[in-house]
């Protein structure tokens, strides 16, 4: 991994700065949730020291067998179209990120998320919480079987949809490396008036969010097979400072 | 080496509640541990108020400066019981508690010493990426004077709202989003 050189002979590695280029801006009025949640000062450089290029390496004893199985953790399966979403969790020289915990919640068929504050009248699944958890292996690949979540209404502005979505939550290997995103289906139709979704200011960026269906994961009179891989930050350029003389 | 674009970040969003939330989450060390404290405090929007749907997220040293972690380049430590991350959601009136010890100082950049400090990561639905602050100890005052961080703050940015308060059980360290009061949030 690259390294920054102190001179108090402390080496750690200095990780790009490149999400800046392609997180969404934290005022974004489309979304008006962020009118009131965004700093109005300019955000301060932190150098990446120690606390930084750090962080948790959680142990696999916080899963349970069937935490990667969205569609068998209730006595019964839930309604829904039955898919796996994998892939790999890699940095951005390529090198897989391994043994790293990834979290997932979504919506159930109907669009409704299990959780008290959403109340749409669309029907909860009692065989369906939309939790899911899994390390990645030794080559950074994860994997979960679920089914796919509905499209489901928000108050952000009359007739507001969101596109169906997995939400995912990675640490990586260190506190630079933490992201929480979102995964969405291919060619869905409420793209185009989805803030949230288009926050991300490039279109070719929003690509990087949504998966691709395939058919080599895909099981024969059982499952639909969709592929998503997740790039954390990696390591930046070279940067040596001068010895003391 | 092949490059590959980072994936962009996305809201947390209203219901992270049903997946991030742990039994142990707010546990950074187990309760009762010597030495372990509470950290409270509340998240604010700009207008003062309370932010019901916030996760905070804390890491941070152990009480010797070390970490159990490959690239410290003094070596990875092993944690027992010390798990060095904290989460915790905020309830109705924007409040979450962590419980954990005082790290220890963690050397800089340039042959500094930093003070003993926790990093912080705040998301909620209505921001569309983390935020990042740090939690510094109101009685380390030499060394959050000599910390390459704080030291360096531009003149908009308050250290104070980096310091935590002293209360009977631990500490008080209330986020400000926006506003008056709004806390020094890094660029990370």
């Amino acid at each position: 991994m690259t390294e920054y050189q102190t001179q108090s002979g402390i080496v750690v590695p200095a990780y790009t700065r490149e999400n800046k280029e392609v997180d969404p801006p934290l005022d974004y009025p489309g979304y008006r949730s962020t009118e009131f949640r965004h700093p109005q000062n300019p955000l301060v450089l932190l150098p990446h020291m120690l606390t930084e290029v750090t962080g948790p390496l959680l142990g696999e004893s916080r899963l349970g067998p069937l935490d990667y199985d969205l569609t068998k953790q209730h006595e019964e399966e839930p309604i829904g179209q039955r898919m796996s979403i994998s892939g790999r969790v890699l940095d951005s020289d390529g090198r897989p990120v391994p043994n790293t915990l990834v979290e997932i919640w979504q919506a159930n068929a109907s669009g409704r998320y299990r959780h008290v504050v959403d109340d749409w009248p669309g029907p909860l699944d009692p065989n369906f919480t939309g939790v899911g958890r899994c390390f990645t292996d030794s080559e950074g690949s994860y994997r979960f079987v679920t089914i796919k979540p509905g499209a489901y209404p928000w108050k952000n502005h009359h007739n507001a949809w969101r596109p169906a979505h997995i939400h995912f939550s990675l640490f990586g290997r260190a506190f630079t490396q933490r992201l929480v995103t979102q995964m969405y289906f291919p060619g869905d139709p409420l793209f185009s008036e989805d803030p949230i979704f288009n926050s991300v200011p490039d279109p070719k960026l929003r690509e990087r969010m949504v998966s691709s269906f395939d058919w080599d994961t895909t099981e024969d009179h059982w499952l639909l097979g969709f592929k998503w891989d997740i790039v954390l930050r990696g390591p930046d350029a070279v940067v040596f400072e001068e010895p003391h003389a | 080496m092949s490059h590959l674009g980072v994936t962009p970040s996305q809201t947390v969003g209203p219901y992270f509640a049903i997946g991030l939330t742990w039994d142990d989450g707010p546990f950074a060390v187990p309760e009762g541990t010597e030495a372990g404290f509470w950290i409270r405090g509340a998240v604010y929007d700009g207008n003062g108020a309370p932010v019901p749907d916030a996760v905070v997220e804390t890491w941070q040293a152990d009480a010797d400066g070390r970490f159990a972690h490959p690239d410290d380049p003094r070596g990875a430590v092993d944690w027992v019981e010390f798990r060095g991350l904290a989460r915790a959601g905020t309830d109705g009136e924007g409040r979450f508690a962590i419980y954990t010890v005082k790290p220890g100082a963690v050397p800089g950049t340039d042959g500094t010493t930093q003070a003993p400090h926790i990093d912080v990561t705040v998301m909620a639905r209505g921001m569309l990426a983390r935020l990042v602050t740090r939690i510094y100890f109101p009685e380390e005052e030499a060394a959050n004077a000599a910390d390459p961080v704080l030291s360096s703050l531009p003149a908009t940015a308050s250290s104070e709202t980096l310091i935590a308060a002293k209360t009977d059980d631990g500490y008080r360290f209330d986020v400000h989003l926006q506003g008056e009061n709004e806390t020094v949030f890094f660029d990370l």
